[in-house]
């Protein structure tokens, strides 16, 4: 009835993941999108701001998917500009997940007017739609990379401290925590050995669902202008800057969408996948 | 975002006793406790714009400007005062009414919001009701028919939907049907000033389009769920006993059960739809409020900054307070019920 047996769950999990042909699927196109971003920039022919021919140009030798507004190769900013969107989405998403998950621990755990001051916080927060709570935050600090994942997270803040709240919640009132509380036990280490083992299924999915609409918010962030700025490569970006030239040069525009559409999709189908493996089907 | 925990219903204050003083008594402390959530969401606005380490005039006039230049920008906004009196004059401003002066247009923020709030409500306004009843038809026939091939194609259509960017859905709108494939309708939907989106139905097509597709999906997936908790419930299956028509079971019996947690999940995409409004506008050039906090992003302009995320906090604070009203008046148990808490 202690920590032996939440371990011994652990490792069937990773078995049973890989067991099945969903999530094998959802994890290859993952690691597709997640390698291009990350060798991507060892294989571009051509540097970020390199110009190599007329704005929007059709495909050539020189340009397999013809040029940017500049006249940029638009393949090697395809490949160029992946990055950027997968370690700020995937950091902005375990941000909010790891203090989300603490904040509703400690909520939970503690209760009475901690619990209460948490989810006026919450109620707050949630009173912006997303995109406009981090447009304001970043409004006045600028546009620094980093600042954005921290703005991103805490915008997320009320939805992971709700699903790890609701889960402590159930779990404080199992008999092993009674138990562990009659023996003596400290309370961080309640938290750490009792409760948190057993919130960690529901944790994994929340990150999954975190990181695909992350990457919405990231990426449409650099769309509208507020996040990473040229002459820098970003997918989210390139739309931006080549949907002008749309009808003459559609590779610009639809190269990115492409690359973002196919990282979410493939996020999602991980997750969806995880977490109907892991049977924990709609908590979210 | 897609606000996810969100799906759950939020649960109303239940109602006690069903008399119509304690039906006002629910009421007003509702929309104290969204004025109370108001309140806070201003001092919260006021504290990103204005009492952030940055010093906004200098944010406003960029680096390359003067310190006599930044110190007279800071007169004029009355940056030099204590914090607490910025905010208080700033809050007693907005109380009567005063939202400042634009410092891009250098007119009252007020005539700025007007047009573009309109324009903003059109696409809002459109959308919800094509949103609403057709996830309620979609909803309800995929319960009907579930596990279907009809019902398992659209479910994963819906997710792959769910899954996709708001700014992806809308771009790949413009490509089918504005430029690349077929052009029908415009790609930039310009209002001329002066008249707003309501009499510009034609450009409002693709906007409204992709309001839709960026809802429907977790209304539809909503609708489908309760529809089918309510068809598997004990009445309906008396009421199939019984011999009533399965038309009639399922219009008639098992949706305004259905209903009920589609009023918070509708309240709940409206607010989610407030956002998408910023990316939506963006793309098709439409002007409305989202295209209003990116020019004020953009140029640094601080009143109409503050003046519109505050409009947006509004919406959705409003947006939640009609839904939970709705509920109570929806729910005969919670309107006439004794409830112990």
């Amino acid at each position: 009835m202690s920590a032996p047996v939440p371990q011994a769950i652990e490792d069937g999990r990773a078995r049973r993941l890989l067991a099945s042909w969903r999530v094998r699927r959802g994890l290859a196109a993952t690691a597709a999108v997640v390698a291009i971003a990350y060798l991507g920039p060892l294989l571009a022919p051509h540097g970020v701001s390199d110009i190599v021919g007329v704005p929007f140009d059709v495909a050539s030798r020189q340009a397999w998917f013809g040029t940017d507004y500049l006249g940029q190769d638009v393949f090697s900013r395809i490949l160029l500009g992946g990055r950027s969107v997968v370690w700020m989405s995937v950091l902005a998403s375990l941000l909010a997940t790891v203090c989300g998950a603490a904040l509703g621990i400690f909520a939970a755990y503690v209760g009475g007017i901690v619990d209460l001051a948490v989810g006026w916080l919450n109620d707050v927060l949630l009173a912006f739609p997303l995109i406009v709570l981090v447009i304001l935050f970043l409004s006045m600090l600028g546009h620094d990379p980093s600042l954005i994942v921290i703005v991103v997270a805490i915008g997320w803040l009320p939805t992971a401290t709700r699903l790890s709240r609701s889960v402590a919640l159930a779990s404080i009132h199992q008999e092993y925590v009674a138990w562990a509380e009659l023996v003596g036990m400290p309370r961080y280490k309640i938290v750490f050995l009792e409760i948190l083992p057993n919130i960690t299924t529901p944790l994994i999915v929340q990150f999954g669902a975190l990181l695909t609409w992350s990457i919405g918010v990231i990426a449409g962030l650099s769309f509208l202008g507020f996040g990473i700025q040229p002459p820098n490569a970003d997918w989210g970006l390139m739309v931006n800057e080549n949907r002008s030239g749309l009808m003459i040069a559609p590779w610009g525009t639809v190269a990115p969408i492409v690359m973002i559409a196919m990282f979410a999709l493939a996020v999602n189908s991980l997750t969806d996948a995880v977490s109907d493996v892991l049977g924990i089907g709609e908590t979210l | 975002m897609k606000q996810p925990g969100a799906m759950q219903p939020i649960a109303a204050t239940p109602l006690a006793g069903g008399s119509s003083a304690k039906q006002l008594k629910w009421l007003l402390k509702r929309v104290l406790s969204g004025v109370l959530v108001l309140f806070v969401v201003s001092l919260l606005i006021f504290v990103a714009t204005q009492a952030l380490p940055s010093d906004p005039a200098q944010t406003i006039l960029g680096r390359q400007a003067t310190p006599q230049l930044v110190a007279a920008l800071r007169e004029q906004l009355g940056l030099n005062r204590p914090l607490s009196v910025q905010y208080l004059s700033w809050l007693g401003g907005l109380l009567h009414g005063d939202l400042g002066v634009s410092l891009a247009a250098k007119k009252p923020v007020a005539t700025l919001i007007g047009s573009r709030l309109l324009n903003s409500l059109a696409l809002l306004l459109f959308s919800a009701i094509i949103l609403i009843p057709l996830s309620i038809i979609i909803g309800v026939a995929m319960a009907v028919w579930r596990n279907t091939i009809f019902d398992r194609s659209l479910v994963l259509g819906l997710l792959s939907l769910m899954a996709l960017p708001d700014f992806v859905i809308g771009t790949i709108l413009l490509l089918l049907f504005a430029t690349l494939v077929f052009q029908v309708f415009p790609a930039v939907s310009l209002i001329p000033p002066g008249q707003t989106g309501f009499s510009h139905l034609y450009k409002l097509v693709l906007p409204v389009m992709t309001g839709v597709l960026i809802t429907a999906p977790y209304l539809i997936r909503q609708t489908r769920a309760s529809m089918i908790e309510a068809l598997d419930s004990e009445y309906v299956a008396q009421a199939r006993l019984r011999g009533v028509d399965e038309w009639r079971v399922v219009w008639r019996q098992a949706l305004p059960n259905a209903l009920v947690p589609m009023v918070q999940g509708s309240a709940l995409m409206l607010s989610y739809l407030l956002g998408g409004v910023v990316v939506i506008e963006y793309i098709y050039n439409y002007p409305g409020l989202g295209g209003l906090l990116n020019d004020a992003v953009r140029f640094r302009d601080l009143p109409v900054l503050q003046a519109v995320t505050l409009i947006f906090a509004s919406g959705v604070v409003v947006f939640n307070m009609i839904a939970d009203l709705l509920t109570i008046l929806l729910t005969p148990r919670l309107r006439t019920a004794e409830w112990g808490q």
